[in-house]
């Protein structure tokens, strides 16, 4: 938690003399609601870059203001939130996206769980008697 | 069974041994943290800035499709960094390299500001007020220095504040760009 | 010279824990009485010696005393002291000092209370406590110096970090490392058991207090710490799957697993190297947790580089007592005498199925936060956040609540699938209610928020079904506390799946005089104006909030500006309502005047750290009535023998 907060403090704490007001969507939802719900649930899994681990949907920093309306504006023009995913980890690769997509280098995480239940199934036989 | 049990013993050991494997790894061989973007070696996206200072052009993609390479700097009056690189830059463009710039989240009059400070490298500022197409470059922050080839072409993207060092590097990427490499 | 006489105290008690490591050693070569009875107070002025190091470490930052780096680097003399008092453990030698500090208390606490351990077990016991101690002494004295002089003496301090400044940081931290380090005790315990080989009903019951203990205050630390975060951060938010938050959840679902395991070694004398081996997971895990937020392997981008001298320190202390302990584990479980054998249908066999489920999803969190570092020797950068976490310890989880309703209402040894189904019938209705409930009322709101809801409905009834039919005033305290703490499970869950289907969110950039709506409340703007504080001054909004017909309330929420360190937080202002909580920010002022506010209604949320708290509750009422039920026994033995 102390991290966390120390974390949040480096960004707000970026200079902010002479900067522009923030992007139009960047603090403002979109009219259509489930438009919004969308995109909000895509933001909570982006990652903000300039950030320590934030997602863009809890960031007060600027780059994570800009995505934010980037989102919002790419959902409004009809894009699934998959897509602008991709549009992201286009430009910033797998980084860019807290939910890691499955393939050569993320099988053996996307694993581990399935791995991790077996060998609990193999405990709990050993540890119990035959009925 | 009892085979199996003295093999499960060992598991945790097993596990922990991993763990500090890997924990070692991220400790003495840190990985390159920096964010670099995925773009090299792809076409610029397509985009028009306007003039973000009177006197200057705006910016568009096909200003990089000339035939001649070209640096596109992402800068802001507001970034401290960029006052750091400023002097670097003006080498650059002592020697002869075309840069254009896109400015971040900035205003016109303290752009005007800054180059008045810090020099003027620039042909041609953009301006970005809501990091549109840092955004579409795959840029995290600012300064950032893209090498561009005439055909619009990104050649390599440098992170950060350019120092003296760096010189060279960005002149042999730009030379290397021009012969099509 | 405060900061000297903490120094010498701190070398002193390295020095009682070297000389406790070798009466450790000594007693148990050759059985001593002499020797063995010299430990408990060698032990005790240990503690006491290294509290007195934290007690000056204090008292300088409590006097400003700029000459002592640590003070300057972290303190400032404007601050309030409730912020220099905290803000000695709110840096990195100060909070590793408190860590050892509370190792030391709980030596010293063992070597005091402890009266049921077999003398040997606790010869060995504090050997390994003291061992553990020297480890971090020397962190301290070689790597970590809390004590440091600055040369010159600045003016002033450069401040504390403003977000850190605020009450949670008085209450957090401890509270936290209380847990971390009572699962120290339960470590030095395993070791103890596992040098003498002496483990049954009676090792877990001396084991049982330090960790429902350790358990309860990290149970209390993590929620702390989450509503901290909540109310601090600004957004609304209360878990992020971050590192930090997952070293903090690592020991507790440790904790939890072998709290249960340990209760079933008392009970039913089972589970023995089971028991023996979480307890020396529970704590590397508290561990691992240190050593992930003071190393900064973790943390992203730009900012926190790497500190591979603190970190290799603590990863070297790690190598040898897990390493040492998980070897030792392996070389002498095999002649740790075999436990008993369970049914598959019983209440040791639910309780086994929890631990392995509570196990499973520990290895989940571990893997999915260490696994950037392993793509990142692959050369990829990537991100493990909240999406995995949910998709995969989620469902984890909501087993995991289904097996913990069910357990409480099974037999011990041997159950009939029969009569568990026919126990179960009013918990699995219940569930249904609230599953079709919430379907009903709220509609289609996703898999995971909806078996939440229906699964906390089960459970809040199954927890309670235990007291059904009993004499509430006789039934014991620690069934009060299993009941209660499971209930707060149920409370917890709900909570969570409430908040996160039902939140309403309205961002808005209003002018002065502008109402806003939100979920049913019309809230107005009705003002921004300067507020003076000790070391801020902010922008604070008036906003007025109506209800429907209600009178209204104002809600303030600032924006803070500091200067020492230059700084910007948002302070939210959160009113709690029978519902749930409406939760206010305030944001920037805009070019065409109009300010920017951004506001939830957050229904049920609060249900979530209450259901913290009683799990906490919980724990203590069963520490309470365990150690009653061993002093009414004592008493009984006592009165036996006087009449014989």
């Amino acid at each position: 938690m102390t991290r966390r907060v120390l974390v949040a403090l480096a960004l707000v704490a970026a200079p902010v003399a002479a900067q522009r007001p923030p992007a139009a969507l960047a603090y403002t939802q979109l009219r259509n609601p489930a438009q919004e719900a969308e995109a909000r649930a895509l933001m909570e899994t982006l990652r903000c870059l300039v950030c320590q681990g934030q997602s863009i949907a809890d960031s007060d920093a600027d780059m994570a203001g800009d995505m934010r309306a980037l989102v919002r504006q790419r959902i409004a023009g009809g894009e699934r939130p998959e897509q602008v995913r991709q549009w992201l980890i286009a430009r910033y690769g797998d980084y860019v996206t807290f939910d890691p997509p499955v393939g050569g280098t993320t099988w053996p995480l996307w694993l581990a769980p399935i791995v991790l239940l077996g060998v609990g199934v193999l405990i709990a036989r050993i540890s119990f008697r035959r009925r | 069974m009892v085979g199996v049990k003295r093999w499960l013993v060992w598991l945790p050991l097993c596990a922990f041994g991993i763990i500090v494997v890997v924990v070692m790894w991220g400790l003495y061989l840190p990985a390159d943290r920096t964010v670099y973007s995925a773009m090299a070696g792809k076409p610029l996206p397509a985009f028009n800035l306007p003039p973000a200072v009177a006197g200057k052009p705006g910016l568009s993609d096909r200003d990089f499709r000339q035939g001649k390479p070209r640096l596109l700097n992402v800068f802001a009056s507001w970034c401290i960094p960029c006052i750091a690189e400023a002097p670097q830059l003006l080498t650059l463009k002592a020697a002869g390299v075309a840069i254009d710039a896109v400015a971040i989240r900035d205003t016109g009059p303290a752009i005007t500001a800054f180059l008045r400070r810090n020099g003027d490298p620039y042909a041609r500022i953009g301006d970005d007020a809501t990091s549109r197409l840092q955004l579409a470059l795959g840029s995290s922050g600012v300064p950032e220095t893209f090498v561009v080839d005439g055909q619009g072409v990104i050649r390599m993207q440098h992170v950060g504040d350019i120092r003296a060092e760096d010189v060279a590097k960005l002149q042999q990427a730009l030379a290397e760009a021009e012969r099509g490499e | 010279m405060t900061a000297e006489f903490g120094l010498a105290a701190l070398w002193f008690a390295a020095t009682l824990a070297v000389l406790q490591i070798a009466l450790s050693v000594i007693a148990l070569r050759r059985v001593r009485a002499d020797v063995a009875a010299a430990m408990r107070p060698v032990a005790i002025v240990q503690g006491a010696l290294v509290a007195v190091a934290m007690a000056a470490l204090i008292a300088c930052f409590l006097g400003s005393d700029m000459s002592v780096a640590l003070v300057a680097a972290n303190s400032h003399s404007a601050k309030p002291w409730l912020y220099k008092f905290a803000g000695a453990w709110g840096n990195h030698e100060g909070s590793m000092l408190l860590w050892v500090t509370i190792l030391g208390l709980a030596g010293a606490a063992v070597a005091q209370f402890e009266r049921r351990l077999p003398e040997r077990t606790l010869i060995a016991t504090l050997g390994a406590q003291a061992a553990i101690a020297l480890g971090f002494y020397a962190f301290l004295l070689i790597a970590s110096n809390p004590f440091a002089r600055a040369d010159p003496a600045p003016r002033d301090g450069a401040g504390l970090n403003p977000l850190l400044q605020d009450p949670g940081l008085a209450f957090h931290p401890p509270t936290l490392y209380a847990g971390y380090v009572g699962l120290s005790v339960a470590f030095s315990f395993a070791v103890g058991a596992l040098v003498t080989r002496d483990v049954g009903p009676v090792f877990a019951r001396a084991m049982r207090p330090w960790v429902l203990g350790a358990w309860v205050f990290l149970t209390l630390g993590i929620t702390a710490g989450s509503y901290w975060a909540y109310y601090e951060l600004g957004w609304g938010g209360w878990w992020f799957w971050d590192p930090t938050e997952n070293a903090s959840l690592m020991p507790w679902l440790a904790a939890t697993a072998l709290l249960h395991s340990v209760s079933v070694l008392a009970t039913r004398d089972g589970l023995r190297a089971w028991t023996i081996m979480l307890a020396v997971v529970a704590f590397s895990m508290s561990m691992i947790g240190t050593f992930l937020v003071r190393s900064g392997i973790l943390t992203s981008v730009h900012a926190f580089a790497v500190d591979p001298t603190r970190g290799s320190f603590i990863l070297a202390l790690l190598v040898i007592y897990i390493g040492g302990a998980l070897a030792l584990f392996g070389a002498r479980v095999g002649t740790v005498r075999q436990g008993k054998l369970f049914d598959p249908l019983s209440r040791e066999a639910s309780l086994v199925v929890n631990n392995l489920l509570l196990s499973v999803i520990l290895g989940v969190v571990l893997i999915g936060t260490f696994y950037p570092i392993v793509a990142g020797a692959w050369g990829v950068q990537l991100s493990v956040g909240a999406p995995f976490f949910d998709k995969t310890v989620g469902p984890l989880a909501l087993i995991l609540v289904a097996v913990m309703a069910a357990g409480p209402l099974m037999r011990w040894r041997r159950d009939e699938a029969a009569a568990v189904i026919e126990r179960l019938q009013w918990p699995i209705a219940a569930a249904l209610f609230a599953g079709v409930g919430v379907f009903v009322l709220g509609g289609w709101i996703g898999v995971l928020p909806t078996a939440g809801i229906a699964l906390a409905g089960g459970l809040a009834v199954a927890s309670v079904a235990p007291l059904a039919k009993r004499n509430l005033r006789r039934a014991p305290l620690t069934l009060w506390g299993m009941v209660i703490a499971h209930l707060g499970v149920a409370v917890s869950l709900a909570g969570m799946a409430a908040s996160s289907a039902f939140t309403t969110e309205r961002l808005a950039a209003v002018y002065v005089g502008d109402p806003v709506q939100v979920a049913g409340f019309t809230v107005t703007l009705d003002g921004v104006r300067p507020v003076i504080g000790d070391n801020w001054t902010a922008l604070e909004a008036k906003l007025s909030v109506r209800e429907g017909d209600d009178a209204p309330f104002v809600l303030a929420p600032q924006v803070r500006y500091f200067t020492t360190p230059v700084t910007t937080t948002n302070e939210s202002a959160i009113a709690t309502l029978a519902g749930g909580q409406l939760y206010t920010v305030l944001g920037a002022l805009g070019d065409d005047g109009r300010w920017q506010l951004r506001l939830w209604w957050k229904p049920f949320v609060t249900l979530i750290w209450l259901g913290g708290a009683m799990i906490a509750a919980g724990g203590a009422l069963s520490i309470v009535g365990h150690q009653r039920r061993g002093w009414q026994r004592r008493r009984r033995r006592a009165e036996q023998e006087w009449w014989a």
